[in-house]
């Protein structure tokens, strides 16, 4: 075997990894118009938390981090089944998906 | 065994009329709102009767009652205190007290009796008025505040009787509170009476600062273990009661209020503005006379200002048109007298002659208020006249009046002017001069008011309205009643002594609690010629009065046309009313109007107002741009929102901020 491959990652790359996908995330919530990219977005960041739970429950060999990214999963599931719904309806509704434009709210 | 008079139930049953009438009022019958109002000062009455009765005929001393019946009265002063102190810190103590004593015991009989006679005639005179329950609750709070100003025991209870009176006379001036000047009148009768209020109230801050008390017996007491504690503090102290007592009781200069709270209905000048309230200033200076005892100074401005107020309203008495208003300047007229009496320390003359002028003016007033109640509201004397043959008894109870007024023998008046005028004439040159004031004044009293008789009662039917209406058997009764007050009332005066009848009796009453004076250098040939040259005096000015308008005479006219100058003065009251507005009024307004409404008001408050509301604005409209509806705005906050908390938590703050205002400054071109 490769030394290089049998050399652990560090833990910083995986943190690293881990900001990099939410702040992608973050960015994508922030400038795309698209309501599902911007649902997409925020399971994007959802995730990138993910990595630093499993990275850390790994690190100091606590098992509760991971149980956490499961509820987290689990929550994100259910968000997506309601999210999804709502992006339908007010597609059906509205005949656009452009965030922009679904201002009613808006004084 | 009586041990207590339960005085408390004397300003209280009135209290407990005004209470009904004010809230129910309304609601109730008419019957029943005229027998609580009827019932409540009739109570107080018989309570101040049972006061009297057992004042004058203690249980224990009612076998040793001699010849001298006033002996019998050591029972008195009688102290009544509430368990609870009202005020009680280390520097002073105050309780609510009553005392009842002889000077209080007078004033109470004045107070319930009259003011009881004036509610009976009430009911006829205020019969078809709407407001009716209102106007008899306010006169229950008038009667209920001036028990508590007669017996109270200290300074400050007093205090809060005289200022309820000015609240009852307030409410009854401008009872007809539609009407334009009735409103008015009560604001001035208002406002002149807290200026003479600002008097009493420092009198009362120097009282507890020289003295640590405010009850009046302690204030005599530590006056009397000091005899050599005169002028000084004690003239400030009295003084500042006298402007008090000017206010309350239409004294020079404050007497401008009286002549136009006769706005008020004619059964309310009767008692407050005539009767009772007035008085109050007399009361007063009687009740602190140990103080104006130890001021010689303070005595001689209390005799000028009452002489000269005596002299100055019987001027403007004399050719006024208006019945009330004559008889207004002629209470003014009156009290000056008794402040006069006051002047002289002839305290017990001046409260006598309060007494007797509380029956005869009050029978004045209404009998005046008969008339003008006949004629339909009429109050000028120009359209009265002949008014003899159609209301007889009214007539009857006028010269009753008139007679017992002007001084006549033997009526009330009589005995209590000539104890006045007596008491000034001993009292030195300068007591003298004061006399004689007070002896032109009684001329001109007796002018004035047989002008008034002449002009409304004789000669020919000036009227217009021929019909009449008549005066109910309410308001008859009352009427009757204080005439035979108003002949008899100065009999009480005399005494028996050493086979020669003289006028002690009344001072002799009072002694115990107001001093007696032996007169220097007084007889009873001086008595007697004084009483015959005031006699003199005003059947002199009564038969010019009768003279000159008995009849359909020129000669008024042609007077009034000679004198016009001095005519013109009179009519307008000496341009006083005018003085004040020119003087005190008019830069006071324009003070509030210019200084305190537009710089004050407009430029400075309402400058700081505009310029915090201003930054509100500002602030609001930089502000509002965040609150811009935008979702994705508000995210890109929430994130550096967060990011700003992820840096200074990871970088410590002490460097974080530092640099990033260093940052911010060099970024700012710098």
């Amino acid at each position: 075997m490769n030394s290089f491959l049998m050399q652990e990652v560090p833990l910083s790359w995986y943190l690293l990894l881990s900001a990099a996908l939410f702040s992608l995330g973050v960015v994508g919530f922030l400038i795309k118009r698209n309501l599902i990219t911007v649902f997409m977005s925020i399971e994007l960041m959802l995730n990138g938390v993910n990595l630093s739970f499993v990275t850390f429950a790994h690190q100091w060999h606590a098992v509760k981090g991971q149980i956490f990214v499961f509820f987290v999963m689990l929550v994100a599931a259910a968000e997506a089944a309601v999210g999804l719904a709502i992006i339908i309806a007010i597609f059906r509704a509205r005949a656009t998906l452009a965030v922009d434009r679904i201002d009613l709210m808006k004084l | 065994m009586i041990d207590n008079l339960h005085l408390w139930y004397i300003p209280l049953l009135p209290f407990i009329g005004f209470l009904i009438n004010g809230i129910f009022g309304k609601r109730l019958p008419k019957w029943l709102v005229t027998m609580v109002a009827l019932l409540a000062p009739l109570g107080a009455f018989c309570l101040v009767l049972v006061a009297a009765a057992f004042a004058f005929f203690p249980a224990n001393s009612r076998d040793a009652l001699g010849p001298d019946p006033y002996r019998a009265l050591s029972s008195l002063p009688f102290t009544e205190t509430c368990p609870l102190p009202w005020i009680n810190i280390p520097a002073l103590h105050v309780d609510f007290s009553f005392v009842l004593d002889q000077l209080s015991l007078v004033m109470l009989l004045v107070v319930t009796g009259v003011g009881f006679l004036i509610h009976v005639y009430s009911v006829g005179y205020m019969g078809d008025d709407k407001g009716y329950a209102r106007y008899f609750s306010y006169l229950n709070l008038f009667l209920f505040f001036m028990s508590v100003l007669v017996l109270a025991g200290n300074a400050l209870l007093m205090f809060v009787g005289w200022e309820g009176v000015g609240l009852a006379s307030y409410l009854l001036i401008g009872f007809y509170f539609n009407k334009k000047s009735a409103a008015d009148a009560g604001k001035k009768a208002f406002i002149v009476n807290r200026i003479g209020d600002v008097g009493f109230l420092i009198a009362m801050f120097l009282l507890v600062a020289n003295f640590g008390t405010l009850t009046f017996t302690e204030i005599a007491t530590k006056l009397g273990m000091d005899p050599g504690w005169n002028g000084g503090v004690v003239t400030v102290i009295a003084l500042c009661l006298m402007l008090g007592a000017a206010g309350k009781s239409a004294q020079l200069p404050l007497y401008i209020w009286l002549p136009d709270a006769m706005e008020g209905p004619t059964p309310v000048s009767a008692l407050i503005h005539a009767a009772t309230m007035v008085t109050a200033g007399v009361y007063m200076v009687a009740r602190t006379h140990a103080l104006f005892d130890h001021s010689p100074f303070a005595l001689s401005v209390v005799a000028i200002v009452g002489a000269a107020t005596a002299l100055f309203a019987a001027t403007i008495a004399l050719v006024q048109n208006d019945i009330k208003r004559v008889l207004a300047y002629s209470t003014i007229s009156q009290l000056g007298y008794m402040f006069l009496g006051c002047g002289v320390a002839a305290y017990s003359a001046a409260i006598f002659h309060l007494m007797t002028h509380a029956f005869f003016k009050a029978l004045l007033f209404l009998a005046a208020g008969a008339v003008i109640h006949s004629l339909g509201g009429e109050q000028d004397l120009r359209k009265m006249g002949g008014l003899w043959k159609k209301l007889p008894l009214t007539f009857a109870v006028t010269t009753a009046g008139v007679l017992a007024i002007v001084g006549i023998w033997p009526f009330a008046g009589f005995f209590s002017k000539d104890a006045i005028l007596y008491a000034a004439y001993l009292q030195g040159p300068n007591g003298r001069v004061v006399c004689y004031v007070g002896m032109f004044t009684a001329l001109l009293t007796s002018f004035y008011m047989f002008r008034l008789w002449c002009l409304a009662f004789l000669g020919k039917s000036r009227s217009e309205d021929s019909h009449l209406h008549g005066s109910p058997w309410s308001m008859r009764v009352p009427l009757v009643l204080l005439a035979l007050l108003s002949i008899c009332g100065g009999w009480i005066g005399i005494e028996r002594a050493n086979g020669w009848i003289n006028m002690e009796r009344f001072s002799g009453f009072l002694a115990p609690v107001i001093g007696m004076r032996v007169a220097v250098g007084g007889s009873g040939d001086v008595e007697l010629t004084l009483s015959v040259l005031a006699v003199v005096l005003a059947l002199l000015g009564g038969v010019s009065a009768v003279l000159l308008y008995g009849g359909a005479s020129a000669y008024p006219a042609r007077l009034a046309g000679f004198f016009s100058g001095g005519y013109r003065l009179l009519i307008n009251k000496y341009y006083v009313d005018e003085l004040y507005g020119a003087t005190l009024v008019k830069p006071l307004l324009g003070f509030s109007k210019y200084i305190l409404g537009w710089v004050v008001d407009v430029g400075i408050l309402g400058g700081i107002a505009w310029l915090l509301g201003g930054i509100a604005m500002l602030a609001g409209a930089i502000l509002q741009r965040w609150q811009s509806g935008n979702l994705r705005s508000y995210a890109a906050w929430l994130a550096a929102g967060a990011a700003v908390v992820l840096i200074s938590l990871l970088v410590p703050w002490t460097t974080v901020w530092p640099a990033s205002i260093a940052f911010v400054w060099k970024v700012s071109g710098h």
